[in-house]
């Protein structure tokens, strides 16, 4: 081959790369964005789980807000407090006071306690059940227990116990909320580990048509609303429902004469203890 | 403008009909239940509100939950008897639902009070509207629309054609064709008042073609002084879909997000237009609907008129019971119909039958890969891709599946009948659809 052509072939390419290369420098300094270091160092203190659970998009947005002071290092539940405790000495700033919050399931009614009038065969979700007549269940408002829960945490905080029911390891959870979002039966909130007094069970129905179908579920009877703090508890159609705007210090006598059990006291994990041993012999429950 | 040569959709399925179980039995009434439950939601839209309460005496046709609202529908009394309860109750959706109970009054003759029945000539479209309204009249093939809703279009439609759904291209389900072939003159009559009321000069008549009875009869019935067309369909499933049927009556495509009457139709069913006709001759409210009871699980199954709010396990019994091998309750047909896991549920406004499979008829198969056959592909009525969008919802790619044009979905289930890997789609896809509106509800 002709080399004068080889010559000009590379003279006329190294000098489009050359004009490019020049604007591309000149446009990078022209319109150089300024952003803080900091934020990539915080983001790189951060767990990277990216779950949501501080509000923000994900880790690394939640760590702009940590360095425009928006927020405090405590916001990430996924962190533990020698996390907060290093991102708060990088920035200079207080970690902040949090109470820690976890997801609670809002029933008991596991295998063992609770009625099954059909048996669904499927696709194995919850979701998928729940289009399906319900899934089946004798408590339309019950946990199917096919662990949609379990696979949507991220942390690996729910696990499904021998009746079928998720356990939340509250060491674990840190109140992402996609549990929440994952129930097609809205079973699960999220609370600050500090509320005790909680009514595992979401059944509307009043009286003995409840516990036809689930030995633990709540009848309605008022009896805590009777014994517990005035005002912390009511029935609302048919359902115990605790203020959460009140203390419920000290009320635990408010769980002592609920004749299934479906008022709880939580310390920790939840128990799903069953019904107390006077409904376990067959009493009538009034 | 029509295109009677072809006379169905393209896509689509052809499953077994299973019709020669009831097809020939004339319809029958079912003895009154000791009780009947009434949901207060049988219908689309914002549920009714309960206006009576335990220890009332009502009697047929009485109205125990008023309409709240346009879009809405009251529900009444299918017997007379005494209010029991006014609670929660199993719907046959698979939640609860606030129910009335009424013990029905043994030994009652059950004749409905004394009614003025206004004289439909002499009713102005409004009234008349509001009169289908007050009977709780909805669309009766299976989705429950309040019918009063289709007869005021919105201003800037233009109405045209007035198209009566006498399709039921679902397997089993024999109440339209028995409805048909038996009282023609009742449901051309209910054309006459939608007509009236819709002030629309025209209107057609789509029957599939295994009901040869049914078209003979509606044909023979047809009002000299009115252009009602009787138009027989290729069978094919879903031709009972309203856009379905437009298309293969007209030859019309409604678009994507639209409705039927931005090209200037409306779809009812023929037995609501029976319904109607019955709410203007005898002043009775929707408090009872034929039902196919069906199935090769079913000892004597049948055309049925039964109260609205009878409960599965009464039904059951009058049909002789289940047999040994009953495996599966279905409320509706088999392809969009959902399973029932209790007895104890009511029948709605909106169940056209109940159908009971054997073993012999449903295969619990584990679903297996998709091997991208495009068997779906060909039969989705709407052109959806069912495999992409199945594959989606396996990864729980909701947004995604929205992306993808879920909303037109109508859940017929053609791509879960052909899909030889059984993979559940129409399933998946309702699955889509909730989590869609959970995520839309949740700020």
């Amino acid at each position: 081959m002709d080399p004068a052509t080889l010559l000009s072939a590379t003279a006329v390419l190294g000098g489009v790369g050359l004009t490019f290369g020049v604007l591309i420098a000149a446009a990078n300094k022209k319109l150089k964005v300024h952003e803080d270091p900091r934020i990539d160092d915080v983001a790189g203190m951060l767990p990277g789980a990216n779950c949501g659970a501080c509000g923000a998009a994900g880790c690394r947005a939640f760590a702009e807000r940590l360095v425009q002071r928006k927020a405090e290092p405590v916001g990430c539940t996924v962190s533990s407090p020698d996390g907060h405790k290093a991102i708060a000495a990088y920035l200079g700033v207080d970690a902040g006071t949090a109470v820690k919050r976890v997801a609670r399931l809002l029933c008991a009614g596991g295998a063992d306690v609770a009625v099954q009038r059909a048996a669904y065969v499927g696709h194995a979700s919850c979701a998928a059940a729940a289009a399906v007549a319900g899934g089946g269940k004798g408590c339309t408002w019950g946990c199917l227990g096919l662990a949609d829960c379990a696979r949507a945490c991220s942390f690996g905080a729910i696990t499904m116990d021998r009746n079928g029911l998720p356990r939340v390891d509250p060491a674990k959870c840190t109140a992402c909320g996609d549990c929440v979002e994952a129930c097609p039966k809205d079973l699960f909130v999220v609370l600050p580990e500090t509320r005790r007094l909680l009514v595992q069970c979401k059944s509307r129905m009043v009286g003995d048509p409840v516990t036809a179908l689930c030995r633990v579920g709540c009848t309605g009877c008022g009896l805590c609303a009777v014994d517990a703090d005035p005002g912390l508890v009511s029935i609302v159609d048919g359902l115990a429902v605790v203020d959460a705007g009140k203390d419920d210090t000290g009320n635990v006598k408010a769980t002592k004469r609920c004749p299934t059990g479906a008022i709880a006291w939580v310390e920790g994990a939840q128990a799903f203890a069953g019904p107390p041993a006077a409904a376990r012999e067959g009493a009538t429950l009034r | 403008m029509f295109r009677a040569a072809r006379a169905t959709f393209r896509h689509g399925v052809h499953p077994p009909e299973h019709k020669e179980l009831t097809g020939a039995a004339p319809i029958r009434r079912m003895p009154f239940p000791s009780e009947v439950v009434l949901p207060v939601r049988q219908h689309a839209g914002k549920p009714a509100q309960v206006v009576v309460k335990p220890g009332d005496h009502v009697e047929r046709g009485d109205v125990v939950a008023q309409a709240d609202g346009f879009v809405s529908s009251p529900v009444h009394a299918s017997a007379t008897g005494t209010v029991t309860d006014v609670g929660w109750w199993p719907h046959p959706d698979g939640s609860s639902c606030p129910a009335v109970r009424v013990a029905v009054e043994a030994h009652s003759s059950q004749i409905a009070r004394e009614r003025r029945v206004p004289d439909w000539k002499g009713l102005s479209p409004e009234q008349i509207v509001r009169a289908v309204q007050d009977a709780g009249v909805v669309g009766l093939g299976g989705a429950a629309f309040p019918t009063h809703v289709k007869l005021v279009p919105p201003k800037d439609a233009t109405i045209t054609t007035v198209l009566l759904n006498g399709c039921e291209c679902e397997p089993f389900l024999t109440t339209d064709h028995r409805l048909m072939a038996e009282q023609p003159e009742r449901v051309m009559h209910g054309v006459r008042i939608m007509m009236r009321a819709l002030g629309v000069p025209k209107a057609v008549v789509g029957i599939e073609r295994n009901k040869p009875d049914a078209i003979d009869a509606m044909t023979a019935a047809r009002p000299t002084d009115l252009d009602v067309t009787v138009l027989p369909l290729t069978v094919k499933y879903p031709q009972g879909a309203e856009k379905m049927l437009i298309e293969a009556v007209l030859g019309v495509e409604v678009p994507s997000g639209r409705l039927p009457m931005h090209v200037g139709v409306v779809v009812q069913n023929v037995a609501s237009a029976a319904t109607i006709a019955e709410v203007f001759e005898t002043g009775q409210p929707l408090v009872e609907r034929v039902v196919t009871v069906t199935g090769r699980g079913v000892r004597r199954p049948g055309n049925y008129v039964v109260p609205v709010g009878t409960k599965l396990a009464d039904v059951l019994e009058f049909c002789g019971g289940l047999t040994e091998d009953a495996r599966e309750i279905v409320f509706g047909g088999p392809m969009m119909g959902v399973a029932q896991g209790r007895l104890d549920v009511p029948l709605t406004k909106g169940t056209t039958g109940v159908v009971v499979l054997t073993d012999a008829d449903v295969r619990a198969d584990d679903a297996l890969p998709c091997i991208r056959c495009a068997r779906c592909l060909d039969a989705c009525p709407v052109y959806l891709n069912p495999s992409t969008l199945g594959q989606l919802a396996r990864v729980e790619r909701w947004e995604d599946m929205e992306r993808a044009h879920l909303a037109d979905c109508m859940l017929c289930g053609c791509c879960s009948y052909v899909c030889p890997s059984r993979i559940p789609l129409s399933q998946l896809f309702a699955v889509g659809r909730g989590m869609l509106k959970r995520r839309r509800a949740t700020p």
